[in-house]
């Protein structure tokens, strides 16, 4: 390696096969205690129905389950161990006092179905999160019910389809921009909207133009993240709202970026109808690999008829219970009341924090996205240069000359201690990368960030190849992805 | 702020780097009226000590020290400890979706050996990398049995879970799937004549649950029969896993979708819970969610990916077979190691104590009321009918810490005074039995104006 990594050193990693590998019958991890009730016979209980044989499950004891996963552990990326630059991915530092008080007794163990009487603690959480959500965004109600934020797009324009039927025809389409998630589009068709693309300007802005011309009675919402996907705060969204509500549809904001936002501006201030957040992004839950999430879904009065049942609410007497009797109501998304784990904690961050913490928190995280493009303007192309809010998009246009293309420069990454950015999205700049540091990083992270990346543009330029190879020093090479879904393998099965 | 790693050094030199004088004009973009010039009001700065308290208060609030027999699609098992110090371990807990390989081979091996052991367990050939839950798990299931048949029908089981029941009533509204409802018969399972008669040829699939609502396993065979002649797919919904260590899975059906809450997963409040999707290998091109599979690396060593990632949103957009993106990896872990704890012998062993107690107390709640569906094989949980009204009973076990079984008035009004009992291996003998004396009081009339008071509180 001709440049220097100062971020990250090789070491001895160790090898773990699959659990599978590692059984043998007569090993076991666990111990009941005595049955204190007479023992039963299955078979006479459940005929037929009883089962004889529970196939391959594992037999192994419990140091070798703790060195298991503990091994496969030292082979993730974690934010606890760098930055992990991910653009609309928003992975900011998880505090450990949010998994501390989900784990109390009574939180943790609390069930769903146990009396109003004794739930008044779980109410209370939900009730004092609703109130931050709803003051944080400037909405006037709010669900907690969604488990994702797909789930919370996909609840928000139930709303919006009940609440056009309650106006007299439920309209036909959804008008998403060409820069949004994918599940904007996927969630557009599971209501039945049929989805109409918005082109954006040259700013990287709605075309107000296309959207005047594009919009009718016809169209319900409008989809719009905001800031965008190129971290691009919508300038004109006054005009956006009015062209909406002038014929009578509705502007869903996608919060998948509202850790530009908090504490600055509101969406319900400039005009925004509907919209869903990710406590997994902008409130602190872990992303665990992958999930839980959760999408809370924030809406104006005019929804309010519409929202999931049950609601919240405070009771004649003081208490706190859960109204059923909800006649406009769109329905259930989910069994029960949504992820509450995520509830405790992104309250438990919001404390933490108070206005002041969250203003600054918003604060960095936007002053570090301006940094590091700062940082790399002249190294890589930048497509559009309009002002960067939390996350920048630059593209691989200078490094394609040599053949290395984004995923590339993305796996050279690795190698230099950090976890790439998102790749080849947003759709509209070919070759994207897309990058948001969050308040997280200090400027010593960053700083070796910019380092990193500058010297991959400088490796590009004299021997792409080690890009095109890369990763060089993970436990695995580049893995065939185009073999795995050629030929799916997607459980072990015992040699034959 | 602790969580924030500059000093006011460190955002002056950042701000000189930029070339800006002041933070303020980062937020030059957004409109000078929008900017919001107050601080949100919402509750100030608290120290950690203060979090903490503030939880544990609230904690004490919420049915702590109570004795449970509630189940009902949510069960109380006993956590082995390892789940939590294994989950919390950072390169698991603060990894995102395993998108880059190289660098998230650990998340991609669990979710790998997950997917296994719920193929093993459910008897079926693919299982995907989790779902949000139970109830979401088998309105998707459905929509996926509508994809696969291209019929928009759907027959759903009475004893299904009730709140599962509205979950897919709220899924399939704007899909133009109409759903019929098949009551269930005197044995507490599916009513086969009332299934033979809602099902015709535009039906995709018949929707059950098993062990159902009741807690009574449903003959999974016969339905399969009765689904496969009229050719619809057989969705089963199980929303107790600890039953597939002693219930024989259905392995006839198409789809299963699971709420593996049980293993090792705590209740929450109701979430984060875990759902999962198993099926046979041919249909899983319109399976949705996640999928973890094997390959090799430029060195021919085995490693791990996301695949078949053309099912899904980021790539198909609107054509893709679920929007779902993030689902309950952590959670699926949690499973995972449950599942390697117990394995195939200690699941079966956890299994029979679960027959056992709730077998021991139908036997005892009995002597004061019915158990209903009693010749049906069931696993941990039954419909005990009273004279009484089951909130008053559960006013009354209230004030002895212990919180009945779910009553069914609101969900099943045609089954009376009826409740259902949940019993897992952490429920005791004297529990039992002190919940049994405790019913057995309500031989005595209720009357005082506080008595009913309390029996209004309970009822949700």
């Amino acid at each position: 390696m001709r440049h220097e990594t100062r971020k990250a050193t090789r070491q001895v990693n160790q090898n773990e096969g699959l659990i599978f590998e590692k059984s043998s019958a007569g090993k076991a991890a666990w111990k009941l205690p005595p049955l204190d009730v007479p023992e039963v016979d299955a078979s006479k209980l459940l005929g037929s129905s009883e089962r004889k044989d529970l196939g391959n499950m594992p037999e192994v004891s419990e140091i070798e389950i703790i060195r298991h996963f503990t091994r496969m552990s030292t082979w993730n990326y974690a934010i606890d161990l760098g930055m992990y630059p991910l653009g609309s991915c928003t992975m900011k530092y998880n505090p450990r006092v949010n998994e501390a008080v989900a784990c109390v007794e009574g939180i943790a163990n609390g069930h769903p179905y146990q009396p109003e009487k004794i739930s008044q603690g779980a109410m209370q959480i939900l009730k004092t999160l609703t109130e931050c959500l709803i003051e944080i965004t400037g909405m006037d109600a709010i669900t907690l019910q969604p488990a994702a934020g797909a789930h919370g797009e996909m609840t928000g324009l139930l709303m919006v389809r009940a609440y056009h039927h309650s106006q007299g025809r439920p309209r036909k389409k959804v008008l998403i921009p060409d820069s949004a998630h994918g599940t904007n589009p996927a969630t557009a068709a599971m209501v039945d909207y049929a989805v109409e693309n918005l082109k954006s300007d040259s700013r990287g802005m709605v075309d107000i133009a296309a959207l005047e011309a594009q919009m009718s009675e016809d169209v319900a919402a409008l989809m719009l993240t905001n800031p965008n996907t190129l971290g691009v705060f919508e300038q004109e969204i006054h005009k956006i709202a009015d062209i909406l509500h002038a014929k009578g549809g509705l502007l869903y904001m996608d919060g998948a970026n509202m850790n530009a936002l908090v504490g600055k501006v509101r969406p319900g201030d400039f005009g925004v109808d509907v919209m869903h957040l990710n406590l997994h992004k902008t409130f602190s839950t872990p992303h665990g690999g992958g999930g839980p999430g959760s999408g809370p879904v924030a809406i104006k009065k005019k929804l309010e008829a519409f929202l999931p049942t049950p609601i919240l609410i405070t009771k004649p007497d003081g208490t706190l219970g859960f109204d059923y009797n909800r006649p406009q109501s769109v329905g259930r998304v989910r069994a029960f009341y949504g992820n509450f784990g995520m509830f405790v904690r992104a309250l438990a961050y919001i404390q933490a924090n108070g206005p002041d913490g969250l203003r600054q928190t918003t604060e960095d995280a936007v002053l570090n996205a301006n940094y590091i493009r700062k940082g790399l303007e002249g190294a890589y192309d930048l497509p559009y240069s309009t002002a960067t809010m939390h996350e920048v998009v630059f593209s691989d246009k200078v490094q394609a000359k040599k053949g290395v293309r984004t995923m590339d420069i993305a796996k050279r990454l690795i190698d230099y201690g950090f976890h790439p950015y998102t790749t080849a999205f947003p759709l509209i700049v070919p070759g994207a990368l897309m990058i948001e540091p969050t308040e997280s990083e200090s400027k010593e992270e960053m700083d070796l960030f910019i380092e990193a990346m500058k010297s991959i543009a400088a490796e590009v330029e004299e021997d792409p190849k080690i890009a095109l190879d890369a990763p060089h020093s993970t436990r695995v090479s580049r893995l065939d992805e185009t073999a795995a879904a050629r030929k799916p393998i997607l459980r072990w099965k015992p040699a034959v | 702020m602790r969580y924030l790693p500059k000093s006011p050094a460190d955002r002056e030199a950042m701000l000189k780097a930029i070339g800006l004088r002041s933070v303020d004009e980062l937020f030059a973009p957004i409109p000078a009226e929008y900017r919001l010039s107050r601080d949100l009001k919402i509750p100030r700065q608290m120290a950690e000590s203060e979090i903490v308290d503030y939880f544990r208060q609230r904690s004490r609030e919420n049915g702590e020290g109570y004795t449970s027999f509630l189940g009902a699609g949510a069960y109380s098992h006993y956590r082995p400890v390892i789940i939590e110090s294994l989950i919390s371990r950072g390169e698991f807990l603060t990894a995102y979706t395993p998108y880059q390989a190289e660098i998230s081979q650990g998340t991609l091996q669990s979710i790998f050996e997950f997917q296994t052991m719920i193929c093993e367990l459910t008897g079926m050939e693919v299982a995907n990398a989790s779902m949000y839950d139970g109830s979401t798990a088998a309105a998707e299931a459905v929509m996926m049995a509508v994809r696969l048949t291209g019929r928009r029908s759907v027959v759903v089981a009475r004893s299904l879970h009730p709140e599962y029941r509205e979950v897919l009533a709220t899924y399939a509204t704007h899909q133009g799937m109409p759903l019929s409802v098949a009551g269930f018969g005197e044995d507490g399972r599916l009513n086969l004549a009332e299934l033979g008669k809602a099902i015709t040829s535009e039906t995709a699939c018949v929707l059950v649950q098993s062990p159902n609502f009741f807690g009574t396993i449903e003959d999974a065979s016969a339905i399969a029969g009765i689904a496969h002649k009229h050719g619809a797919m057989l969705v089963v919904s199980i929303a107790e896993a600890v039953s597939l260590g002693i219930v024989e899975p259905p392995r006839e059906a198409d789809v299963i979708a699971m709420e593996a809450q049980s293993f090792g997963v705590p209740l929450g409040f109701g979430g984060p819970h875990c759902g999962v999707i198993a099926t046979r290998e041919k249909n899983v091109r319109q399976m949705p969610g996640r999928l973890a599979g094997q390959t090799v690396d430029r060195q021919g060593r085995r490693g791990f990916v996301l695949t078949l990632a053309t099912r899904e949103q980021h790539i198909r957009r609107e054509k893709a077979t679920s929007n779902i993106c993030t689902n309950q990896a952590l959670v699926a872990l949690m499973v995972n190691i449950f599942m390697t704890v117990y394995g195939k012998v200690g699941l079966k062993e956890l299994a029979k104590q679960n027959l056992a107690k709730a077998a021991y107390a139908a036997g005892q709640l009995a002597k004061h009321g019915k158990v209903l569906f009693a010749g049906t094989p069931r696993f941990n949980e039954f419909v005990l009918q009273t004279a009484e009204d089951p909130h008053a009973i559960n006013s009354r076990l209230l004030e002895h810490k212990v919180i009945g079984g779910l009553s069914l008035k609101k969900f099943y009004p045609e089954l009376g005074n009826a409740a259902l009992w949940c019993c897992t291996e952490l429920t005791t003998r004297s529990a039992i039995d002190t919940a049994a004396g405790l019913v057995a009081e309500g031989k005595r009339q209720v009357s005082s104006p506080k008595q009913e008071a309390d029996i209004e509180e309970v009822t949700r």
